[in-house]
């Protein structure tokens, strides 16, 4: 059954409207210092229209392009992470009360996000650290709290980026649920128009509201017809055959020590990953030690702190805190969560400063093998 | 804290001042400080002189004279705990440039007599001297970091001060990386977290103002500036400043040295 809808260009705004009636905080795309970043906005107009991103092993450019799309650009730094899981956050204060004391937890209000510009790549992210951090068997209220609030308005992948690899994860570049609407951005001679496809009741009420027709067929397969253009043209691919035996059977692979001479240990890679989920917490106190917080920020396995442990540190050397981030994040995940930990959205590769390419790594891994 | 205050002293060698003058930069912190703690010594704040041994000793400067090495250990002795601040104190500071050069040949050409200097030939970090129980890097330190270990201390707790990259203070701030997003030359990935990467905050490259971080890749980076277009003389020159005596650093501005 054909439940898509065609949203011409100038109404994409009646979405932004609509849900920001509904009380929503709107998260999208936008330029800031240089590069695109997932922001608060207030109308449509103010995604970087007409713009795109090249991106390379260690390096990112923006670039005008001649055409008024709006989401022709690919991932940004930033996933939508930050907003699920916070890099800082407070999560509760101490008072001291005599010989007893009293804990306050925080009472700060939840925003409720609409998440708009969502690549299928980001949504399976999304996924997965829906498996980290809300499973039923353990559950992180910051990152409940936010995820349960959340609409999501997902953007099929018209162009693959030069880093990107989600056609070998099975990721993207379309979008196959877990969204409350999908759009999939047409610009020909016909005009410029939205695919709109709800993917949830939230979702398809929202879209009631929206000015917008059944699309044709003609228009559903020019769109998919953009979609697969950008599944064949992907920037990287990355072999999962067998990885989990590569990874596993690698331990004493001389690889690693090849890749620990170039690998910084800067712990960028992690931070920008949208599914690594690590942290760890802080006390602080004020100098008379009446008030005291508990505060929590991202970590990262590549930080010499992040395995220190009484009486030592078990993993020291650079080579084991790669190998474990890459054994983790292709090998052990899927026995820890059911699937891989790598989306292929390639920010790793991106905003590494010497540009350690993660498909490239497995391949020179499986040379070694 | 119920009994005694704990006595701080504060010392300073060869440096400009800047580290120790951030803890009067404190303003609105200084009242609370001065509340928990007796600054017994303090040239720069107070005429009050009081005798050793302290609590805590403070130490600003590098060990840069025979009269300076007697000093160091004595100061050592009076002090529970020695704290030291700044690049100078840590890794021997701006001035250990002259530990590449020949210190006669300076003392002759800006001393009368110059037989009355009595120096040592190199700028020492304190540690090289003495037992040192915390570092506390930077050119100039960061005051929030100064008063979260003596916050730390005063509460028996472990500070917060952390050895990763700059990289990681860019991303919990959500900077865009300057060196992937505009091609500028940046040392933060080999840089000692603590400043709050001012620098790349501003669109400017890391300064490595806070010395090698806990586990530095200096020649992966060195090796990457070079391809993006730093000349050798570059890279050598980035390694060469505040910090430049500090192991890693040293080691990697003598290879780009030729």
């Amino acid at each position: 059954m054909n439940n898509s809808l065609k949203l011409e260009s100038h109404h994409l705004n009646t979405l932004f409207n609509s849900l920001k009636r509904d009380n929503y905080t709107l998260i999208a795309p936008i330029i800031s210092n240089g590069s695109i970043i997932y922001e608060q906005v207030n109308s449509a107009e103010e995604l970087p229209r007409g713009w795109t991103d090249e991106q390379e092993a260690a390096t990112y450019r923006l670039k005008k392009q001649n055409d008024n799309a709006y989401f022709s650009y690919n991932v940004s730094p930033y996933s939508w992470k930050k907003f699920l899981f916070p890099p800082h956050i407070r999560l509760f204060t101490v008072e001291s009360k005599g010989k007893s004391f009293k804990i306050n937890s925080s009472d700060a209000p939840i925003p409720a996000y609409a998440f708009i510009g969502v690549r299928p790549c980001e949504l399976n992210a999304i996924k997965i650290q829906d498996k980290v951090f809300n499973n039923g068997q353990y559950t992180d209220t910051v990152y409940k709290t936010r995820r349960e609030k959340v609409f999501i308005v997902a953007v099929n992948c018209t162009q693959a980026g030069g880093t990107c690899f989600c056609v070998s994860m099975n990721t993207g570049p379309k979008a196959k649920g877990g969204f409350d609407i999908a759009l999939t951005e047409v610009i020909n001679e016909d005009g410029h128009f939205f695919i709109a496809d709800p993917g949830s009741e939230k979702g398809t009420k929202l879209m009631e509201d929206i000015p917008c027709s059944t699309a044709r067929q003609s228009e559903i397969e020019t769109a998919e017809r953009l979609v697969q253009t950008t599944a064949q043209n992907m920037g990287r691919s990355l072999d999962t055959n067998d990885i989990k035996k590569l990874l596993f059977a690698s331990l004493d692979s001389p690889y690693w020590n090849d890749v620990a001479s170039r690998c910084l240990t800067c712990a960028n890679c992690t931070l920008v990953c949208p599914t690594c989920f690590c942290s760890t917490v802080e006390d602080i106190t004020d100098i008379s030690g009446e008030h005291a917080e508990r505060w929590r920020r991202w970590d990262s396995c590549f930080t010499m702190d992040f395995a220190r442990v009484f009486g030592g540190n078990f993993r020291p050397s650079s080579k084991g805190r790669y190998r474990q981030w890459l054994t983790h994040k292709l090998a052990s995940w899927i026995d820890q969560f059911g699937t891989s930990g790598c989306v292929g959205c390639g920010r790793c590769i991106t905003w590494c400063p010497v540009g350690i390419d993660i498909t490239e790594e497995v391949k020179r891994l499986k040379n070694e093998y | 804290m119920a009994n005694k205050k704990p006595k701080v002293a504060v010392f300073k060698f060869a440096s400009c001042d800047g580290c120790q003058l951030s803890l009067l930069d404190a303003e609105d912190e200084l009242l609370a400080v001065a509340d928990a703690v007796d600054i017994a010594y303090f040239p720069e704040a107070s005429r009050k002189m009081l005798k050793g041994p302290y609590d805590i000793g403070v130490v600003e400067g590098s060990i840069t004279t025979p009269h300076d090495v007697g000093l160091i250990r004595e100061i050592r002795r009076m002090s529970r705990t020695l704290i030291i601040i700044g690049a100078c104190a840590t890794a021997g500071g701006i001035q250990a440039l002259r530990n590449w050069k020949d210190i006669k040949e300076f003392t002759n050409i800006v001393y009368a007599t110059p037989e009355y200097i009595s120096t040592l030939d190199r700028s020492m970090p304190i540690a090289s001297f003495v037992h040192v129980d915390f570092e506390l890097r930077g050119c100039p330190i960061n005051k929030y970091q100064l008063l979260e270990v003596i916050n730390a201390f005063l509460n028996q707790r472990k500070p917060n001060i952390s050895a990763y990259s700059v990289c990681v203070e860019c991303k919990l701030k959500g900077n865009i990386c300057i060196a992937v997003a505009n091609g500028i030359p940046c040392l933060g990935p080999v840089t000692h977290a603590g400043c709050g990467a001012i620098c790349p905050s501003y669109k400017r490259g890391c300064y490595g103002c806070f010395g090698p971080m806990e586990s530095p890749n200096t020649s992966a980076l060195s090796k990457h500036l070079f391809e993006m277009g730093q000349t050798g003389y570059d890279i050598m020159l980035a390694f060469r400043s505040f910090n430049a005596y500090a192991l890693e650093f040293r080691k990697e501005s003598d290879a780009y040295e030729k």
